[in-house]
């Protein structure tokens, strides 16, 4: 213990070194150790949720390469759920069973993975929701929904003309649109063409992707067709703001080859403001092209149980030269990171992460300078305001390397800073720096529930870091990512507690528990099952062959499957398991497992229907089984299946015992 | 008060009336993994609870010690029952017109009298789910019974049963309250 926390020290010292270092007037940087022992006892108790008390808020973390979100509840750091997004996942038969495999269609054919960057919760009216969580999925861009009812995916749809969707999903404020901006660009059509002809060749897109305010469904509503800038980051305007979203950019010099020093030579960058009314007018007039595209878009039916996937055709794209005033470049110094707007509406913070202080716009100077046509210059139809006269002011020398903002809703802003390892709090009208405190160790993103809407509840802050270190008992070369919760309810900043996530946890929401905990459901209602395959009692269970494919329509109770020994099934045969849980109560949940299976097991909720699909490639008798710890007879439910040679002329037939069924 | 027994007498029949829009009874079984507890309700014509899957779950839990299927359709109480509380109500109209304190007083006592037969009738079909035991249950309890108290708490293995009234249940009970009150009355005036 004693030697941990010198080493620590001494690794605190070297980075308040570097700090200096680098960067004058940073020397508080270090603040307090940060370590147990220097942690009051009151600590823990702000933390501690006891046993069958429940958590104040829920937090959804990206899991960044992992693909998928996980749930936590705040201030225990507990870990709740992981919801399978754009990754597969053995453990729920995510992307195995047959009714969750269109979920990772794409143009591209069946994607297994992809790096799950940054969540967001609906809005109404600038304030979470808790209807749904979107995600952008990074690799092969995609846009999720998943449902917050019951926490599982809903929807995907892909995002064609571009390449690394980074810059996403973040809403507007009733969440009239979802965005996903290009972080690469891309030749626009995708062409057989020199990599060096990037500045002519290239473009950036960004994407509006419409919400059906009712049912949630996604529609890729229009692109707007931009120079093959990296589009990094964005936030939507709010307030008076509401209308607008901005995107930020590096690589103005577009550049494809050494980026990290071609690419950080500008000493402004741009955050691009969309006016986004101002294209749904364009649109409705007609101004848009239709440009041939292909992209996937699949959605998960709660009542069949089944996903679906569709292939699109076209997408509408906005030139800017054809429709002014939709498009503008605000100058940001320099590669900027997060654009955050603060819940007023009115400050837009430009995260300048290779620059030495913070820019900050004000939109209502950004309106009046495009009233006035205070225009630096023009590019591709795109007018460059003025950087003085749309700047509010700047945070000076607060840190090295800002990413990410958030806000409190008292006034007060909270940045990260990777470089120097630390998030500092700084007052948003004045650019004032109030407090600083350290992150163990490389602060991305951070998060305080609702802190980008408009109403955020400003009493936990969590940083979500990128370097882990010594922070927790050693597992090899590989560890886990580290996060910290902070109270940020005083005027001082205060760490409270220390806990590992899956993956690389990028961007995370929060959102208080009562929101989303009284529509959470406890299971799929029986009646309203129309899977294709279901088998809705007992006395309905079967198998029937269709040449050498075989359904199995099979139920399962406690603590039995329906049928549980099959015979009549041939090598080469493609036998589906359909099992339909008849189950009727809350966390029972039965899984099957069979021999030899090529996939993964099922997970069945009560009152869902789900398909394994198995392969028999030689002869004998196997086990299934029920593979989540269900009863007292849990041990009981098993069953057989006989499989015979291909010639033979067994006859299909099923069984379960010799007397009265319970269902 | 001229009117007061006829009063009552309707307030009587409207207790009965609450039978066919509420259960009769219920029974709720508490267990540590039951937060909710499992609330299973008695009607006249059907067996429900307070959420859509008790009966199922009910069962579920009874057939680990080999306790009969509750099967609603094998009741034949459920077919009549609405019929018996119909005629009731019929009578207790015709009590109502006729006024007269001997018409209150006979319409109460058959309240009575039918109600102790229901209550003893409901200890039978209790006492059978309870001792009627599969011989090939899954789990065996020597001297175990499973019968659910008649009124009150009783504990059953790892559950605590409750059996209780509900809303038509006290709709019954307060129709032959205000059936006595308007025998008493009519007789006084
Ligand atoms: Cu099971």
């Amino acid at each position: 213990m004693k030697q941990h926390h010198v080493f620590s020290t001494l690794k605190l010292m070297a980075a308040t070194i570097l700090g200096i270092g680098l960067l004058s007037g940073c020397s508080q940087s270090a603040g307090n150790g940060g370590n147990s022992a220097a942690l009051a006892d009151d600590v823990a108790s702000q933390v501690y949720v006891p046993p069958g008390e429940y958590d104040e808020f829920y937090a959804f973390m990206s899991g960044g390469f992992s693909g998928q979100v996980s749930v936590y509840g705040l201030p225990s750091g507990r870990m709740l759920k992981v919801i399978p997004v754009f990754s597969l996942d053995a453990e729920k038969g995510y992307g195995f069973n047959e009714e969750t495999k269109p979920m990772l269609e794409t143009s591209h054919g069946f994607i297994p993975w992809d790096d799950a960057h940054h969540p967001e919760l609906s809005q109404t009216n600038g304030e979470t929701d808790g209807r749904w969580l979107f995600i952008n999925g990074n690799n092969t861009p995609r846009i999720a929904r998943i449902d917050l009812t019951t926490f599982e995916t809903a929807e995907i749809i892909e995002i064609p003309n571009s390449g690394g969707n980074h810059s996403s999903p973040f809403t507007t404020e009733n969440t009239e649109y979802v965005v996903a901006g290009t972080r690469f660009g891309v030749p626009y059509p995708q062409q057989d063409v020199a990599i060096d002809s990037y500045a002519e060749k290239f473009k950036g897109t960004l994407s509006f992707i419409s919400v059906d305010p009712e049912e949630g469904e996604m529609d890729l509503a229009f692109q707007v067709l931009l120079p093959a800038y990296d589009y990094d980051l964005a936030h939507s305007g709010k307030g008076k703001s509401h209308g607008w979203t901005f995107f930020t950019t590096y690589n103005t010099e577009e550049k494809s080859t050494l980026l990290e020093v071609n690419a950080s030579q500008n000493d402004k960058d741009f955050i691009a403001a969309i006016n986004w009314k101002k294209a749904e007018e364009y649109i409705a007039q007609g101004k848009f092209q239709e440009i041939p595209a292909q992209y996937a878009h699949n959605t998960y039916n709660e009542h069949t149980h089944m996903a679906t996937s569709e292939m699109k055709e076209t997408v509408r794209v906005l030139l800017p030269e054809e429709c002014p005033g939709l498009v503008y470049f605000l100058p940001t110094p320099k590669s900027p990171h997060g654009v955050d707007v603060d819940p007023t509406g009115e400050y837009i913070v430009g995260n300048g992460k290779l620059s030495a202080d913070m820019a900050v716009h004000s939109f209502s100077k950004v309106l009046e300078a495009i009233e006035n046509e205070s225009f630096e210059t023009i590019i591709d139809g795109i007018p460059v305001l003025k950087y003085d006269e749309i700047l509010a002011g700047i945070v000076e020398k607060p840190g090295l390397g800002p990413l990410h903002t958030e806000f409190d809703g008292k006034g007060n802003a909270y940045t990260t800073y990777f470089i120097s390892s630390e998030i500092v709090k700084w007052k948003v009208e004045t650019q004032e720096v109030l407090d600083r405190v350290p992150t163990y160790y490389s602060v991305g993103h951070l998060m305080i529930p609702g802190g980008d809407s408009r109403k955020p509840d400003g009493k936990y802050m969590v940083a979500l870091n990128k370097i882990t270190k010594d922070r927790y008992l050693p597992t090899g070369p590989e560890l886990t990512h580290s996060a910290q919760l902070y109270d940020i309810s005083g005027e001082k900043m205060k760490m409270l507690l220390d806990f590992p996530t899956i993956g690389e946890p990028h961007y995370a929401q929060g959102i208080a528990a009562s929101k989303v905990m009284p529509n959470s459901k406890k299971f799929y209602p029986i009646e309203e099952n129309e899977h294709p395959y279901r088998t809705l009692g007992e006395k309905d269970t079967r198998v029937e062959r269709d040449g050498n494919i075989v359904h199995v329509y099979m139920t399962t109770i406690r603590s039995h499957f329906a049928p549980d020994n099959i015979e009549g099934i041939k090598v080469g045969d493609k036998v589906y398991f359909h099992v339909t849980n008849l189950e009727q109560d809350w966390d029972v949940p039965h899984g099957l497992a069979i021999m030899g299976a090529n996939n993964a097991e099922l997970l069945i909720m009560p009152g869902q229907t789900e398909t394994l699909l198995w392969e028999p490639d030689r002869v004998g008798v196997y086990p299934f089984y029920c593979t989540d710890f269900c009863s007292a007879l849990h041990q009981e439910m098993q069953g057989y299946v006989r499989v015979s040679p291909q010639s033979s002329d067994i006859e299909l037939s099923w069984r379960l015992g010799e007397d009265e069924p319970v269902q | 008060m001229k009117y007061l027994p006829r009063l009552l007498m309707a307030l009587g029949i409207i207790g009965l009336l609450l039978l066919f829009f509420f259960p009769m009874w219920k029974i709720i079984l508490y267990a540590p993994q039951y937060p909710d507890g499992v609330e299973m309700h008695i009607y006249i014509d059907k067996i429900g609870g307070n959420s859509p899957g008790v009966l199922q779950n009910v069962n579920i839990l009874n057939h680990y010690v080999g306790m009969k299927y509750i099967d609603p359709d094998a009741i034949p109480e459920l077919q009549y029952f609405p019929y018996i509380i119909g005629a009731l109500i019929l009578l207790g109209a015709g009590a109502l017109l006729w006024n007269r304190a001997p018409g209150y007083l006979i319409w109460t006592l058959l309240l009575i009298i039918l109600g102790t037969i229901g209550m003893y009738d409901f200890y039978l079909w209790e006492y059978d789910y309870g001792h009627n035991l599969s011989p090939t249950a899954p789990i065996k309890i020597p001297g175990a019974s499973f019968q659910p108290p008649l009124l009150g708490t009783k504990d059953i293995l790892n559950f605590v049963a409750k059996s209780l009234p509900h809303i038509g249940g006290y709709g019954y009970g307060l129709a032959i309250l205000m059936g006595g009150s308007a025998w008493w009355t009519r007789k006084k005036q």
